[in-house]
């Protein structure tokens, strides 16, 4: 039996980096993320954990301590959200090419403008193709466990990870846990000893070359082998952290899909909320499920088909838009993994819903389920590219 | 959910209405609940009014959305009453609780015809009387468990107790200022 | 992990075998790029002219001619040289002359 604590998102990942007394932090703070800097630099000031607390200028800087850190040898991590990782973003794909699992906490939140503060997907959105693996949380509690399974996930194939929640909703909400002794932690987390580092005295390396194009392609599609591989590992070291704690996790969630007809996929807290919403209609004896995407990367493309084959009409829920005059990135994906596998039965359509803080009711999942039981009733989709819960 | 309270609290920037929103979670939280307590975030100012939340049940919520049909309200600065819709969505079988040196009778009329109980506490004045300085949040923590029940009223005084005893370890008068003022507010809040 | 040096990287390697991110698992690989085959220009010191003064020693990129211990420069490194002709340019007593390669 795990700890019964009562914590907000943010401190829940500021005591899981606690647990695992990482070497290194850059930090640089930013809403709604710097209370994680805030309360690990506590940690830190009081003696509980050795790790090098460095506060850099910026984000960019930041993330190059870590490179150079997690380059050196040790563990880093760091904490962002927002316009802090859009600054970080070119030392995101360096990060990631040059295969240093750094764990980088992110408390989702929109971009400007207009100039806003609260959640949505936008900055975790806008560098998905930067390499990182990225694993969204439903609450504290998913949060807290995924920070805890992030550095055996990436370091098993050398490439960082983002452990992403959405901004103020679980980042700043307490709400209960249950949290794992440290001991516990230790054990499962373990020790990085690289085979090779910048500072290893028996087996120094080079960090950064410069990649010609005779070159450079080989490079990418063995980190592209990387992030196949990660699928394997995150649901391997997922059946093991639910070994230890009774809470397992793969690279998606069912919520009530067995004989599901409408489906809502979903990422993120308002993935429960959905849940409330599928609770009542199955109340009401109509056959709606729901699927949440942890790991949108690696992308679950075989799960996700898998799970949607036999349903009559899905809507994926984007909370970001990518301003292409077609759809959002989760329905670009969810429909290509069908097409490529040849699923085409299934009617699909892409909601952009909760940008910049619009709270996501258990009403405005409701309605998207309504429209889901037309579509699955008559077989016509309709506009495909849609907006909830936007004034008319 | 059928046994689920929410609580709706309106105060003021640097009123201290999330703290004490979180503290109410703190205590239901001791009493073996779930809980989920939240503020409403914005450009946050000293005097704007802001909005925080709290979720009380004995199973998981798993809802993440703000509260639109609160079983209770708490209005930690009557002056909110001319410029925010306070007992919008409130239940009828629930109740608003005001910070305020009127009668609940007094207040009716400004509730837009909300037909629930209606309980005032002059949260100022216990506050100035125990604590020596206004901090309204203590109070109106204290009525509001007693008016919702949410949390059994023993239980919540020892565990508010050694909550102040962590937090001001070493400053006594302010840990019995602040159990002084919850008791009190207990006693004195008016229901009309 | 393919944990190579950089004499085992070359350019018919497969994506399964070329190290990750290009990294290259030993240290100082510099020492082994023959910058000199660039040279088509070799700079020759004539030490009758040479005062020591030093001025050539700072200013070359490849650090190509060393130090000694006596506080002196020593002959050029022509591993790394790449004859680019700077020592030349900056030399007061025209003790450094470019000569043609011949190869």
């Amino acid at each position: 039996m795990g700890i019964r604590e009562r914590l907000s998102g943010n401190e829940a990942i500021a005591y899981a980096m606690k647990q695992i007394n990482p070497d290194v932090m850059g930090a640089f703070p930013i809403t709604p993320s710097t209370e994680i800097p805030q309360y690990f630099s506590t940690y830190v000031d009081n003696g509980e954990v050795d790790t090098e607390f460095i506060p850099v200028e910026s984000e960019h800087s930041a993330m190059s301590t870590c490179i150079g850190a997690q380059a050196a040898g040790v563990r880093a991590i760091s904490a962002t959200s927002s316009c802090g990782l859009v600054y970080m973003t070119e030392m995101l794909y360096v990060a990631a090419s040059d295969r240093l699992p750094i764990t980088l906490a992110v408390s989702t939140r929109a971009l400007s403008g207009p100039i806003n503060i609260n959640n949505d997907h936008s900055d975790a959105m806008g560098v998905r193709d930067a390499g990182w693996i990225q694993l969204f949380a439903e609450t504290n509690q998913e949060a807290y466990d995924n920070y805890l399974q992030a550095m055996r996930i990436g370091e098993a194939v050398s490439l960082p990870v983002m452990i992403c929640q959405d901004g103020f909703i679980t980042s700043h909400a307490i709400e209960n846990i249950e949290l794992a002794e440290d001991d516990k932690v230790r054990k499962f987390v373990g020790e990085y000893h690289p085979d090779n580092a910048l500072l290893g005295r028996e087996n120094p390396m080079s960090v950064g070359a410069f990649g010609m194009p005779c070159y450079y392609m080989e490079c990418k599609r063995q980190q592209a082998q990387a992030m196949i591989d990660a699928k394997e590992v995150i649901r391997r070291v997922g059946e093991e952290f639910g070994a230890m704690t009774g809470r397992s996790y793969g690279l998606i969630e069912k919520y009530r899909m067995d004989d599901a007809e409408e489906a809502v996929v979903i990422m993120g807290s308002s993935a429960g909320t959905a849940k409330a919403a599928v609770d009542e209609l199955r109340a009401e004896g109509k056959k709606a499920g729901l699927v949440k995407i942890r790991s949108f990367r690696p992308f679950p493309a075989e799960e996700l088909v898998e799970a949607l084959k036999n349903v009559k009409a899905f809507a994926a829920m984007d909370k970001d838009d990518s301003f292409n005059a077609h759809c959002g990135p989760m329905f670009a994906e969810i429909a290509a993994a069908l097409y490529a596998a040849g699923e085409t039965a299934p009617k699909g359509i892409n909601y952009i819903y909760g940008l910049g803080g619009r709270d996501v009711r258990l009403e405005s999942i409701r309605r998207v389920y309504a429209e889901l039981e037309q579509i699955a009733a008559t077989g016509k989709t309709g506009e495909t590219y849609r907006y909830l819960d936007v004034r008319e | 959910m059928k046994d689920m309270v929410e609580i709706r609290w309106h105060g003021r920037g640097g009123q201290g209405a999330k703290t004490a929103s979180l503290l109410l979670a703190d205590a239901a939280f001791n009493t073996g609940k779930y809980v989920q307590g939240f503020p409403e975030y914005g450009p946050e100012r000293m005097g704007a009014p802001i909005t925080a939340y709290d979720r009380i049940s004995t199973e998981r919520c798993t809802v993440h959305s703000n509260i639109y049909e609160p079983d209770y309200v708490v209005v930690v600065d009557e002056t909110l009453l001319s410029s925010v819709d306070v007992t919008a969505g409130l239940k009828a079988d629930g109740a608003i609780v005001i910070n305020s040196t009127k009668k609940p009778e007094e207040l009716r009329s400004r509730l837009k015809g909300y037909q629930g109980k209606v309980c005032t506490i002059d949260a100022g004045k216990i506050s100035v009387e125990t604590l020596g300085k206004n901090f309204p949040n203590t109070p109106m923590l204290g009525a509001i468990v007693k008016i919702s029940g949410v949390v059994p009223e023993k239980e919540f005084i020892q565990d508010m107790e050694g909550s102040f005893r962590h937090k001001f370890a070493s400053r006594h008068q302010v840990i019995e200022g602040n159990i002084k003022a919850l008791i009190r507010s207990m006693e004195e809040v008016q229901v009309g | 992990m393919n944990y190579k040096k950089a004499a085992e990287i070359n350019e018919n390697i497969s994506w399964r075998d070329i190290t990750p991110g290009c990294n290259i698992y030993e240290g100082g690989t510099s020492d082994t790029v023959a910058t000199g085959e660039w040279r088509t220009m070799r700079p020759v010191l004539h030490e009758d002219k040479c005062k020591q003064c030093l001025l050539c020693v700072p200013v070359c990129p490849d650090l190509s001619i060393p130090m000694e211990k006596d506080g002196k420069r020593g002959g050029f490194n022509y591993f790394f040289c790449k004859g680019c002709g700077i020592c030349a340019a900056v030399c007061p007593f025209g003790a450094i002359e470019m000569i043609p390669e011949e190869k």
